[in-house]
C-alpha cells in the first residue's frame, strides 16, 4: 500500500484540493456579501429606510410570490410626530442599542435568532395581541415600564422582568420593533396573520 | 468566627494553594507547554461544571417560571450557561494545542512566557465579564453598556474591552504555534493548524462592531457564530483528532494527514457556503435559499469521512491503544460529532423545513449535541491524556483501577445529553407543529404551543436527563483528578507500523 499510492489518493493531491476549494469558496462568499451588503443595507430594496416608522407597515400573503411580505401603507407617525430620516434613525438606533444593553435576545428571537423563552419579536409590532392599531404603541411603552403589572403570559406563568427601562428607552425600543417589522424576511414568520388584518 | 480566625484559615488556604501550585508546576513528566494546558484544562473543567449548573438553572424556569424571578433571570442564566460553554471549549483547544506542540514541532515552545501570561490575563478577564453579568447585569441603552457589562448578541455578549482581550490573547496563542512551528519542524496539521488560527482570529473580528440595522449586525454575526463553529472549530478539532490518533493508537503519520486534508476540503468546501442556511430569513436576498440549502446539504459529508476515519483506524489496530478513557471519547466524538452537527443539522437547515422550525426547540436540540458530540467530546479525550500524563505516562488501559468511574461518567454524560437533545427535538416538533403550522406564528400561537402538555412533558424529561448530565459532569471531575494516582504500570507501548 505504501509504494503504489494512486494520485487522487495521495497527500500532495488533498493539499492542493483543499487549499483550492477554501480559497474558491471563501472568494465567492465576499462576492456574495458585497452583493448583500448592498441588497440589505437600509433605504435598500429589502431594509426599508428608518423613516418607514412614519408610515403604516402591515404583513401580506403575495401571491405572485407565494410568499408573506411587509406592505408599506400611508402616513401613520408613530407617538403622533413625523420624524425626519435622521431622527428616525437616531430613535431605532437608540431602541436597538436598549435592545442589546437589556440582553433582550437571551429570552427572545429577533428574526428567528437568539432564545426561545419568550416570543419572537421579529414581527411584535404587528402582533395581533395587541388588540387594536390605535393603542399598541400605548400598550407597548406600559408593557416596557412596567411588565410585571402589565404581564401577558398567555396562562404561561412566564412573566418578562423589570428591566428599568425609561420613557425614551421604551418610546424608543417600539419604534425599533416597528422598523424591524418592516424588513422582507422571505416570508419569515410563516402565515402570520398581522393584527388589524380580517381572518 | 472572628475575623482573626477567618484571617488564618485564608492564609492557611492560600499556602495550600501555592505548595499544591508548586508541586504541579514541579512535575517532571510535563514540559512547559503542557504544564500551561494544563492549566487551560483545569479553567475548562470549572467553566464546564458552571456551564452545567447555569444550564440547570435555566432549565427549570421553563419548568417553574417564578424560579429566582428577577434574582437570576432566565436571560442571566442563559447567557452564562453559553457563554461558560464557548470559553470552556476555546480553552480546552488552546490546552490541547499547546500540549502537543512540543512534540509534534521538535522544540520547546517559543515565547512561552508570554503565553503564560496571557492565560493569566485571559482567566482574570474571564472572571470579570462573569461577575458583571452575574451581579449587574444589564445597563441603559447606551455605548457605555456595550463597553462595559454585555454587548447583547446571543453567543458573543462579552463587553467590547474583552472582545479586545480575547483578540490579544488569541494572537499570543498564535505566535506560540507559528514561532514554535518556524523554530522547529513544519508538519501537515502544523500548517494546516496554524492557518486555521488566522482565520480564528480574524473571523472573531466581524463580531465586534455595533451596527443600527439589524439585518447587517445578523449578516456579520453569523461570520463570527457560524464560520467558526462550522469551519474553524472542526477544522482545529480536526488537527487535534488527527494528532491524537497518532498518539494514542499509532497510526502513521501519511494516513492521518491525507485524511486531514480531505476534511478541510470537504469542511471548508460545504461549510464556508453552507454559512447561507443562516440568510433565509433575516433580510437577506433569496439567493440564499439555493446557496444555503445546497451546500449545507453537503455539511454532513466530512462528518460522515471522520466517523469512517476514527473507526477505521481504532478497528485497524484492533483497538489497541495506550488510553482507555481517551479513546473512548473520541470514538464518543466521532459519533457526536456525525450524529449531532451532521444529523440533527441537516434535519431542519432546508428552507422548506427551517420556516417552521426556524427559532424553535430545535435549534436547541440540535444545538445540544452538536456542541457536545463535536467539541466537548475531544476536549475530555484531551483532559484524559493529560491526566496519564501527568502521573507519570501510566497505564490506562484495562484493570485500571476505579475504572467504574470514567466509565460510568462517560455513560451518564452521553446518555444525558442524548436524552436532552431527544427531549428538545420532541418540544421542537410540538412548537413547529401548533405555533407555526397551526397558529400561524402570532405571540398567541407561541403560547398555546409553550403551554401544551406535550412541551411541558418534553421539558421534565429534559430536565431529568439534564441532571443525569450533571451527575456525569461532576463525576468525570472527580475521576479525572484521580484517574492513575499510585499506578505503577507503564502505559501500553503501541507500535507505530501496523496499517
Amino acid at each position: 500500500m505504501t509504494e503504489q499510492v494512486p494520485r487522487w489518493a495521495s497527500e500532495t493531491f488533498w493539499k492542493k484540493t483543499a487549499i483550492w476549494v477554501t480559497g474558491g469558496s471563501f472568494v465567492l462568499l465576499v462576492i456574495l456579501t458585497f452583493d448583500s451588503l448592498k441588497q440589505i443595507s437600509a433605504g435598500g430594496p429589502r431594509v426599508p429606510a428608518y423613516s418607514v416608522i412614519n408610515q403604516d407597515v402591515s404583513y401580506r400573503f403575495d401571491k405572485t410570490k407565494q410568499r408573506y411580505q411587509p406592505t408599506i401603507g400611508d402616513e401613520a407617525p408613530l407617538f403622533g410626530k413625523l420624524l425626519t430620516e435622521e431622527e428616525a434613525e437616531k430613535l431605532v438606533d437608540h431602541g436597538k442599542k436598549t435592545v442589546q444593553a437589556k440582553n433582550c435576545m437571551n429570552c427572545h428571537t429577533l428574526l428567528g435568532n437568539g432564545a426561545y423563552y419568550a416570543p419572537d419579536l421579529t414581527k411584535a409590532w404587528l402582533d395581533q395581541g395587541w388588540g387594536a392599531k390605535e393603542s399598541r404603541e400605548q400598550l407597548m411603552v406600559d408593557f416596557l415600564l412596567d411588565p410585571e403589572k402589565n404581564a401577558r403570559t398567555y396562562g404561561s406563568n412566564r412573566k418578562m422582568p423589570n428591566l428599568d427601562i425609561t420613557q425614551q428607552e421604551a418610546e424608543a425600543i417600539v419604534a425599533f420593533l416597528k422598523w424591524m417589522s418592516s424588513i422582507d424576511t422571505n416570508g419569515f414568520p410563516h402565515n402570520f396573520k398581522a393584527i388589524g388584518e380580517e381572518e | 468566627m472572628t475575623l482573626q480566625a477567618y484571617q488564618e484559615k485564608a492564609t492557611v488556604c492560600w499556602a495550600d494553594c501555592k505548595q499544591r501550585y508548586g508541586v504541579l508546576m514541579a512535575n517532571p513528566h510535563l514540559s512547559g507547554g503542557q504544564k500551561l494546558a494544563v492549566h487551560y484544562f483545569t479553567v475548562a473543567m470549572v467553566l464546564f461544571m458552571a456551564q452545567l449548573l447555569f444550564g440547570l438553572l435555566a432549565g427549570l424556569q421553563f419548568i417553574f417560571p417564578s424560579f429566582l424571578y428577577e434574582i437570576l433571570d432566565f436571560n442571566v442564566n442563559r447567557m452564562v450557561h453559553i457563554n461558560a460553554m464557548v470559553v470552556w471549549m476555546l480553552y480546552g483547544f488552546l490546552g490541547s494545542v499547546y500540549w502537543f506542540l512540543e512534540e509534534e514541532s521538535g522544540v520547546p515552545i517559543v515565547g512561552l512566557k508570554w503565553g503564560q501570561l496571557a492565560f493569566w490575563v485571559l482567566t482574570g478577564a474571564v472572571t470579570v465579564v462573569v461577575l458583571v453579568y452575574l451581579l449587574i447585569q444589564i445597563g441603559s441603552g447606551t455605548d457605555t453598556s456595550l463597553w462595559l457589562i454585555n454587548e447583547g448578541r446571543e453567543y458573543i455578549e462579552a463587553p467590547r474591552w474583552a472582545d479586545i482581550g480575547i483578540v490579544v490573547v488569541v494572537l499570543t496563542f498564535f505566535y506560540n504555534v507559528a514561532a514554535t512551528f518556524t523554530a522547529g519542524k513544519w508538519s501537515g496539521i502544523a500548517g494546516v493548524l496554524t492557518l486555521d488560527l488566522v482565520a480564528l482570529a480574524g473571523l472573531y473580528l466581524a463580531g465586534m462592531f455595533y451596527v443600527t440595522n439589524i439585518s447587517v449586525d445578523q449578516y456579520w454575526w453569523w461570520w463570527v457564530i457560524h464560520l467558526w463553529v462550522e469551519a474553524t472549530w472542526e477544522v482545529l478539532v480536526g488537527c487535534i483528532m488527527a494528532w491524537s490518533l497518532m498518539k494514542l493508537l499509532g497510526v502513521r503519520r501519511k494516513v492521518v494527514q491525507t485524511w486531514l486534508y480531505i476534511e478541510v476540503a470537504l469542511m471548508f468546501g460545504s461549510g464556508i457556503l453552507g454559512l447561507g442556511h443562516h440568510y433565509f430569513w433575516i433580510g437577506t436576498p433569496e439567493y440564499w435559499f439555493t446557496i444555503g440549502g445546497f451546500f449545507s446539504a453537503l455539511e454532513p459529508i466530512p462528518l460522515v469521512a471522520m466517523v469512517v476515519h476514527s473507526i477505521y483506524d481504532a478497528g485497524a489496530h484492533r483497538f489497541k491503544n495506550s488510553n482507555h478513557p481517551a479513546l473512548a471519547w473520541i470514538i464518543a466524538h466521532a459519533f457526536g460529532n456525525f450524529l449531532g452537527a451532521g444529523v440533527w443539522g441537516f434535519m431542519h437547515t432546508l428552507p422548506q423545513i427551517n420556516l417552521y422550525t426556524h427559532g424553535t426547540q430545535w435549534s436547541a436540540s440540535h444545538g445540544h449535541l452538536a456542541f457536545f458530540g463535536a467539541y466537548a467530546t475531544i476536549n475530555i479525550a484531551f483532559f484524559y491524556l493529560a491526566a496519564q500524563q501527568a502521573r507519570g505516562n501510566v497505564w490506562m488501559g484495562g484493570e485500571l483501577a476505579n475504572g467504574w468511574r470514567w466509565k460510568t461518567a462517560a455513560v451518564l454524560l452521553n446518555l444525558g445529553v442524548m436524552g436532552m437533545t431527544v427531549a428538545l427535538l420532541i418540544a421542537g416538533y410540538e412548537q413547529s407543529f401548533i405555533e407555526r403550522a397551526v397558529e400561524g406564528s402570532t405571540w398567541a400561537g407561541y403560547f398555546a404551543a409553550q403551554n401544551h402538555p406535550w412541551f411541558m412533558q418534553a421539558m421534565i424529561w429534559r430536565m431529568v436527563f439534564g441532571l443525569m448530565t450533571a451527575v456525569g459532569g461532576g463525576l468525570l471531575f472527580w475521576d479525572l483528578l484521580e484517574i492513575g494516582k499510585g499506578e505503577q504500570r507503564p502505559a501500553a507501548v503501541i507500535s507505530n507500523e501496523a496499517g
